[in-house]
């Protein structure tokens, strides 16, 4: 039954072309304004988390004017339970530079990088290796843009945009105010596209497909396929290439152990959708969004101590620079703690949950202001184990 | 002109220019958000989210300090949920807080102490951090001390260093519940690049970085009957002191200040800028001699620029990061130094004091000082040459101690000897001003004239904040003994804060510039802005403390160093001549290289 709603594709991993760089070699011939036009019709949305329209992102790059411009490729890939970058770039790391290198003439820039998560350094040698290759390609086809990689500190909050430009720079992984945009003042204060490994790949298959080709897959909101890192109680883990808008059930018909309680779905960042739910809930932007983690638990686990350990990872993981988020997840982590031994009667719930409320709307960057996703909906579905 | 953005805060449309903040916006309306990691001298943090406000169409809260106006935008600075926020906010700080305000310095004069009354958050929502925290004091340091129990981790400190002290002693260590502010490897201030300039002392919101403070040492020797103890007042405390005391900025309140020591029973209330006057003769002396060294016997060891020495926070700056130019300094000991080594000589021999007994205390707009004092070279006269030195603020403390009505108090005049200054010594306070009283007295040495100026203004050296001034003046009929200089063009420079010292020092370094005389005060704007100023800081108050010191060099009847007639009389009953044996004994000093971390 899930066959005809859960699809499998085969898009992102599988090759293209034997001749290789032929798709770049075939984009550079285009024109800027027909390459952002078919990233605009695809409605690619980035695959990092947030889910910004990818050619508005390039199309502001594009027109802020600045000598240096920069395209920042975010392997980082930080998130708990998320693991499906380090699969794109053992297997198609070509196809990144190539998508990187088409942002790079789309929006004017000579000069790429690639933010590697410093966990993955293993890989380094095989992707300067394919740069190697991708280099000497580029210099055939006369394009200016070169790629190089940065090695991350490990740091899950270097992931976040404005952070990774700050270590970058050789700062500390502090996020900074917005505006300004990156598209105006990223790396070096200068414009720049930050896109995750992912979106870099979609791009290739847009210009493989075209947008009327690739709009086919996924719903109006959600445009396209998407990799998810399937984890947790489910006897087939792994990597999975699945149609975007799915609904849940048929995701846990497929994936679950047939006692699946609940489905974390976009990593501690993400949400937590129980059981009765399942069946009400889209992957996708239109509905729950996810930058590929999808974590499932059975009714042997114990829901708070799942959110314990999601507390303790955001209480470490804050940079610590703003007062919502570095104390607001001490405080939820200690609150929950002392509502479970008694110290705190169970209303003490409710003043936690509006502190989450408060993180979510003024923590200073997008960690702090989405502690509250995993809080709240593992809190408000499971308030008993919360408290017994 | 710039371009206007039109918007709403809180029901009243105003057009501001582009690029202001909401916080802006809403000042101009006298519409005041809490803030406490804004601080108008530094760049925007928006760490701390104290300052959020609602805007409409918008699902998050911004923060003002950070958010730039846009046109349409509509703002509520005051809504529900801004109230819950804040409330959020300032609870969670304080969780994290060892908020004994009672044992706190801070107490009465804290930021997070005044929002956490504004709030009423006596009902402590969420649960105290602190037992669990391994909070540190740093109590190493003679000038600073640095409790991270009290520490809010707005980074004002951080930048404060970094940016206007391009120090960068303090940092931000480790990441979530165990971020910190620190220093290298988690070292004392004593034992790092640390100038003790005290601006961040000045910018932090909160006790987690505070002066030293030896109030009840200098009061213990007040009230021993066995003591002499004598007080030394620096230039820019007459000029900000009110403020510490009610008063609102910009007042001249030497005369109140006079009486507030006498009543506090200290035995004789002196002055430093008789001092200043005398630092002026003999660093004047000293670089006529370097000149003459360097341009007539054409002595290859005589280092030029010769650089000022009156700031200890630059001093320990250049020890640090320009340990190769050490010998460029003047030797002169600031003038609170040179103060305390005749204290213990000069007066008591005049008074008839045992210099053991005498208690020698300096009241300064400076913590800085308060190392310097501890300096093992310090000790000329045989003692520790001052044995305590008092910030403004301390001494605000001190007088409201002692019950004083500050404001009512009669004004009196400074004891003598060495309480007689000259309107030179009093600009000392203020960038450009030791290069101003240098150059009335350097001039008038070699031409036998007045400086060409009107009024004995030379307002093309009064250094302006944030920038470096540089200016030459042309030397011209000398008198003989001089003549050596007919025709040079003296090029000096006045930079204050250490970020410009540093650009200066660089320039220098790297032969891109010439001078012959540099002056350099560590903190913004000189003493005025010192470390050990009232608290709060930002640049308007800076310039009324800064036209207050003029004026009061305007109002002397002494303009120059060399008409003090105490200090003349010093020269003749004492020290004999200028650059003398007893000077090099007791006005001079030296330097040590430090490490660079
Ligand atoms: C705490 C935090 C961690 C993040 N980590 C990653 C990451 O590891 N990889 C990534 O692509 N985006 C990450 N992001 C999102 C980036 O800030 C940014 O939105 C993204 O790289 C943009 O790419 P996209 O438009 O292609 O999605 C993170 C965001 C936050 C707030
Ligand atoms: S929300 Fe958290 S991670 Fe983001 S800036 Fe604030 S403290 Fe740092
Ligand atoms: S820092 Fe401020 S709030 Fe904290 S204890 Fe001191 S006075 Fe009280
Ligand atoms: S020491 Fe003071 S200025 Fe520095 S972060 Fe802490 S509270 Fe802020
Ligand atoms: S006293 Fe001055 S040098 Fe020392 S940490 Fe503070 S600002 Fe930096
Ligand atoms: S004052 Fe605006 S964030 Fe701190």
């Amino acid at each position: 039954m899930s066959d005809q709603s859960l699809k499998r594709v085969d898009l992102i991993f599988g090759e293209y072309s034997n001749v290789k760089y032929k798709i770049l070699a075939d984009t550079l011939a285009r024109t800027n304004d027909a390459i952002l036009k078919d990233i605009l019709d695809s409605g690619l949305r980035g695959r990092g988390g947030a889910g910004f329209p990818t050619a508005m992102k390039w199309k502001y790059t594009a027109e802020t004017t600045s000598e240096e411009k920069y395209v920042i490729c975010n392997a980082d890939e930080g998130e708990p339970g998320t693991f499906k970058d380090r699969e794109i770039l053992l297997r198609v790391p070509r196809k990144v530079f190539s998508g990187m290198a088409i942002c790079g003439k789309v929006i004017g820039s000579k000069k790429g990088y690639m933010y590697l998560r410093g966990e993955y350094r293993f890989m380094l040698n095989d992707l300067n290796r394919e740069l190697d290759i991708y280099h000497e390609h580029a210099k055939k086809l006369g394009f200016d843009f070169t790629i190089e990689i940065r090695l991350g500190s490990g740091a899950y909050i270097c992931g976040e945009e404005s952070a990774l430009f700050e270590s970058m720079e050789g700062g500390r992984g502090e996020p900074r105010n917005k505006p300004p945009y990156p598209t105006t003042s990223g790396f070096m204060k200068k414009p720049t596209v930050i896109n995750n490994v992912e979106t870099f790949v979609n791009v290739m298959m847009i210009m493989r497909l075209g947008p009327d080709q690739y709009k086919k897959l996924g719903t109006t909101d959600s445009r396209g396929s998407k990799v998810f890192s399937v984890s947790g109680d489910t006897p087939i883990p792994g990597i999975y290439e699945l149609e975007l808008g799915m609904p849940l059930d048929r995701f846990v018909d497929e994936f679950g152990d047939g006692d699946t309680k609940a489905v974390q779905v976009g990593g501690a960042s993400g949400f937590c959708v129980p059981r009765k739910k399942f069946k009400d809930t889209v992957i996708g932007f239109e509905g729950v969004p996810t930058g590929g983690s999808m974590m499932i638990f059975n009714s042997s686990r114990s829901m708070y101590n799942v959110l314990h350990n999601y507390l303790e990872f955001f209480q470490e993981e804050s940079c610590g620079q703003c007062t919502p988020c570095r104390v607001g997840c001490q405080q939820l982590l200690k609150g929950i703690v002392a509502v479970k031994k008694g110290e705190k009667k169970a209303a003490y719930l409710d003043q936690l949950m509006k502190l989450s409320e408060s993180m979510k709307i003024t923590a200073k960057c997008g960690l702090g202001q989405s502690v509250a996703n995993s809080f709240s909906s593992i809190v408000n579905n499971f308030k008993e184990e919360m408290i017994y | 002109m710039a371009n206007k953005v039109n918007l709403t805060i809180d029901g009243i449309n105003v057009a501001v220019d582009e690029g202001k903040t909401i916080l802006e916006a809403a000042r101009s309306l006298n519409i005041h958000i809490p803030t406490l990691c804004y601080h108008e001298d530094l760049c925007v943090a928006g760490n701390c989210r104290v300052c959020v406000v609602e805007q409409e169409k918008v699902k998050t809260l911004p923060a003002s300090c950070a958010m730039p106006v846009s046109e349409g935008m509509v703002i509520h600075t005051n809504s529900m949920k801004v109230r819950l926020a804040r409330k959020h906010i300032v609870e969670l700080l304080l969780s994290e807080h060892n908020a004994d305000c009672t044992k706190c310095y801070k107490n009465g004069n804290c930021e997070l102490q005044g929002l956490a009354s504004q709030m009423l958050t006596g009902d402590h929502m969420f649960l105290d951090l602190v037992p669990d925290k391994k909070y540190t004091i740093d109590m190493f340091n003679s000038a600073i001390i640095k409790d991270d129990s009290r520490c809010i981790r707005c980074q004002r400190c951080v930048r404060t260093c970094e940016e206007l002290q391009s120090v960068s002693a303090l940092g931000v260590a480790h990441k979530g519940d165990k971020m910190k502010i620190s220093t290298f490897f988690e070292h004392s201030l004593l034992e790092v690049v640390c100038t003790n300039c005290g601006q961040c002392v000045n910018r932090c919101p909160t006790g987690a970085l505070i002066e030293r403070n030896y109030i009840d040492q200098v009061w213990d020797a007040i009230y021993d009957p066995n003591k002499h103890v004598v007080v030394q007042t620096a230039p820019a405390v007459r000029i900000a002191l009110g403020e510490a005391l009610g008063m609102p900025s910009g007042k001249i309140v030497t005369g109140r200040m006079v009486a507030a020591l006498k009543r506090l029973g200290f035995n004789a209330v002196l002055d430093t800028d008789f001092t200043a006057d005398l630092t002026i003769i003999e660093e004047g002396h000293e670089l006529l001699t370097r000149l003459k060294k360097a341009l007539v016997d054409k002595d290859p060891s005589i280092a030029l620029p010769m650089a000022t020495s009156c700031s200890p926070g630059w001093i320990k700056f250049i020890e640090h990061t320009f340990p190769e130019f050490l010998p460029n300094l003047s030797t002169c000991k600031s003038p609170q130094q040179m103060f305390g080594a005749l204290a213990k000589t000069y007066y008591a021999q005049k008074r008839k004091l045992d210099p053991k007994n005498i208690v020698s205390v300096s009241i300064m707009p400076c913590t800085a000082k308060k190392f310097e004092a501890n300096r093992p070279e310090m000790r000329s006269s045989g003692y520790k040459d001052v044995d305590f030195v008092l910030t403004t603020r301390e001494l605000g403390i001190m007088i409201k101690q002692a019950g004083l009505e500050f404001e009512a108090l009669p004004e009196e005049k400074f004891d003598s000897f060495m309480g007689v200054s000259s309107g030179a010594a009093v600009i000392f306070g203020s960038t450009g001003g030791v290069m101003e009283a240098a150059l009335r007295t350097a001039y008038e040495i070699v031409t036998g004239r007045e400086v060409p100026f009107d009024g004995l203004n030379i307002t093309p050296v009064r250094g302006t904040e944030g920038e470096v001034r540089e200016a030459s003046v042309l030397i011209e009929r000398t008198v003989p003994a001089w003549n050596f200089l007919e025709g040079v063009e003296l090029k000096c420079v006045v930079a204050n804060g250490l970020a410009h010292a540093k650009t200066v020092m660089q320039n220098v370094r790297d032969g891109k510039a010439n001078y012959h005389f540099i002056e350099i005060m560590a903190c913004p704007g000189g003493c005025l802005g010192g470390g050990g100023q009232p608290i709060p800081t930002n640049p308007e108050i800076r310039a009324k403390r800064k036209e207050a010191i003029y004026a009061e060099d305007m109002g002397m009847s002494i303009r120059k160093s060399h008409e003090n007639p105490e200090v003349a009389a010093l020269y003749t009953e004492f020290l004999e001549k200028p650059l003398g044996h007893k000077s090099h004994e007791l006005l001079h000093t030296h330097y040590t290289p430090r490490k660079r971390y």
